[in-house]
C-alpha cells in the first residue's frame, strides 16, 4: 500500500509532472512565472485548491455521481468554483498582501485546467480518498516546482542579453521545452511507468 | 439585421488571422498541446472546441439579458460544460479510438480560456448572430492552429501524415516531436516564426508609407 502511494507521489511530481508533461495549468505557468515570489505563493495557492478539489471530487464520486454520472464534469466544475471563491475569500481577508500579490490569477484558478484534470485523473484511476490526497499534494508541489524553475530561468534571462525577437512567450516556450526534456529523464524512476 | 449580417464576415474572420487564439493571444494552451501530437487528433480536438464554442456562445447571447451579472461566470461555465458533455458522449459513440487517446482532454475543453474569454469578452455583450460569426472564426483560428502543430510533430515525430508514411524507410522519426517536450518546442518556433514575420510586415508598410510620402515632392 505505503509502495503505491509513494509511486503515485513521485509519478504525479516528477514523472508525469502536470505542467511539463500534461501541459495542464499551463495559463499561470507563463502569466505569473515572471517574478520567483509569486510564483511560489501561486504554487501554494493552487496546491491547497487541489487538496481541496480531491477531497471534494471524492465526495462527489462516492455520494452523488453514482446516481447520475452524465453529470460529472458540470458537478467537478461547480464544486471547483465555489471552492476557489471560498479560497479567495479567505485569503482576502487573512492575508491581504497576499491578495494583491496573486492578482488575476486566484480567480482564474478556476479555468486552470490542473485543477479539473486532478478530478477527471482521480476518477478515470479510480483513486480512493488516501489515494486522491497524495494524489492532489503531489500534483500541486509539481505544479509549485515547474513554476519556480521557470521563474527562476525567467528571471535569470532578464539580465541577459537575448536576440530581440526572442523575448517574451517564444522564449518561453523554448524554455519550457528544455524543461520539460529534462523532466523526461525522471521517467526511469521506478523502473518506468 | 443588414448591418448585422454584413459584419458577419469580418468578426469571424479576425478570429482566424489577426486575433488567433493560439498564435496570437496565447489562449488556450492546455488542449493544444497536450493531443496535437498527430493531424488527426488535432482536427478531432479543434471540430470539438469549435462545436462547443459556437454553441455555447449562440446559447450565452441568446440568454444575454436574463442573466444576472453577479453570477454570470458561473452560468457560462455550466453552459460550457453542458455542451463540453455532449461532445464528449459524441466523440464517444463515434470516433472511440480518438476519444480513448484524449478522453480526459476532451473534458478539459471546459476550461479551455478561449471559451470562457469569448463569452465573457464577445457574447455577453453581442447579438446572437456575431456572436455565432465570431465564435466560429476563434474555433476555425483554433482549429488551424491544432492542424499545423499537430501537422509538424507527426511529420517530424512519427515520420508520417494522417497516418500516410512521407518519408520512406530511410527516415529515423524524431521521437521528442510526439513526446510533451515537442509541443512547446513547435509552438515555440511558430511563435518565433510569426514574431519574424510580423516584424518583416511592419518594416515592409513602413517602407511603404515612407515611400508614398516621398512621392509627392
Amino acid at each position: 500500500m505505503s509502495a503505491t502511494l509513494l509511486t503515485i507521489f513521485f509519478s504525479a511530481l516528477l514523472i508525469n509532472n502536470f505542467t511539463l508533461s500534461y501541459f495542464l495549468g499551463l495559463c499561470p505557468f507563463f502569466g505569473v512565472s515572471g517574478r520567483l515570489q509569486t510564483a511560489f505563493r501561486l504554487g501554494i495557492a493552487n496546491t491547497f485548491v487541489l487538496i481541496i478539489t480531491s477531497f471534494a471530487t471524492w465526495a462527489l464520486n462516492t455520494y452523488v455521481l453514482v446516481h447520475a454520472p452524465y453529470l460529472s464534469l458540470i458537478a467537478y466544475i461547480l464544486v471547483i468554483a465555489s471552492t476557489v471563491q471560498f479560497v479567495e475569500m479567505v485569503i482576502k481577508k487573512t492575508l491581504p498582501a497576499l491578495f494583491r500579490a496573486l492578482g488575476i490569477y486566484l480567480p482564474l484558478i478556476t479555468t486552470n485546467c490542473a485543477i479539473l484534470g486532478l478530478a477527471l485523473f482521480q476518477t478515470s484511476r479510480g483513486y480512493g480518498l488516501i489515494e486522491g490526497l497524495v494524489f492532489a499534494v503531489a500534483s500541486g508541489l509539481g505544479l509549485m516546482l515547474a513554476l519556480v524553475l521557470m521563474a527562476g530561468i525567467r528571471e535569470e534571462a532578464e539580465l541577459s542579453n537575448v536576440p530581440r525577437l526572442l523575448r517574451g512567450t517564444a522564449m518561453s516556450f523554448l524554455i519550457a521545452g528544455i524543461l520539460s526534456l529534462a523532466f523526461m529523464g525522471f521517467a526511469g524512476l521506478f523502473g518506468g511507468s | 439585421m443588414s448591418s448585422a449580417s454584413g459584419r458577419f464576415l469580418p468578426e469571424m474572420a479576425k478570429g482566424i488571422l489577426r486575433e488567433n487564439p493560439t498564435f496570437v493571444q496565447v489562449l488556450g494552451m492546455c488542449p493544444a498541446l497536450a493531443v496535437t501530437n498527430s493531424v488527426l487528433n488535432g482536427i478531432v480536438m479543434g471540430a470539438a472546441t469549435t462545436f462547443v464554442l459556437v454553441m455555447s456562445s449562440l446559447m450565452i447571447s441568446a440568454l444575454r439579458k436574463l442573466i444576472p451579472s453577479q453570477v454570470r461566470i458561473s452560468t457560462y461555465v455550466v453552459v460550457i460544460a453542458t455542451f463540453v458533455t455532449v461532445a464528449d458522449f459524441t466523440l464517444q459513440a463515434m470516433l472511440p479510438a480518438a476519444h480513448h487517446e484524449m478522453a480526459a482532454f476532451i473534458s478539459l475543453i471546459v476550461v479551455n480560456c478561449v471559451i470562457l474569454g469569448r463569452a465573457e469578452a464577445f457574447a455577453s455583450r453581442n447579438p446572437v448572430l456575431l456572436s455565432i460569426a465570431d465564435a466560429l472564426g476563434m474555433g476555425l483560428g483554433f482549429s488551424l492552429a491544432m492542424v499545423l502543430i499537430g501537422g509538424i510533430r507527426e511529420v517530424l515525430g512519427s515520420g508520417s501524415f494522417f497516418g500516410i508514411p512521407v518519408f520512406g524507410p530511410g527516415f529515423e522519426p524524431w521521437v521528442v516531436m510526439v513526446l510533451p517536450p515537442g509541443g512547446f518546442l513547435v509552438l515555440g518556433v511558430l511563435l518565433l516564426a510569426l514574431a519574424k514575420f510580423a516584424e518583416l510586415r511592419s518594416r515592409a508598410e513602413e517602407q511603404r508609407s515612407r515611400a508614398a510620402g516621398e512621392e509627392p515632392r
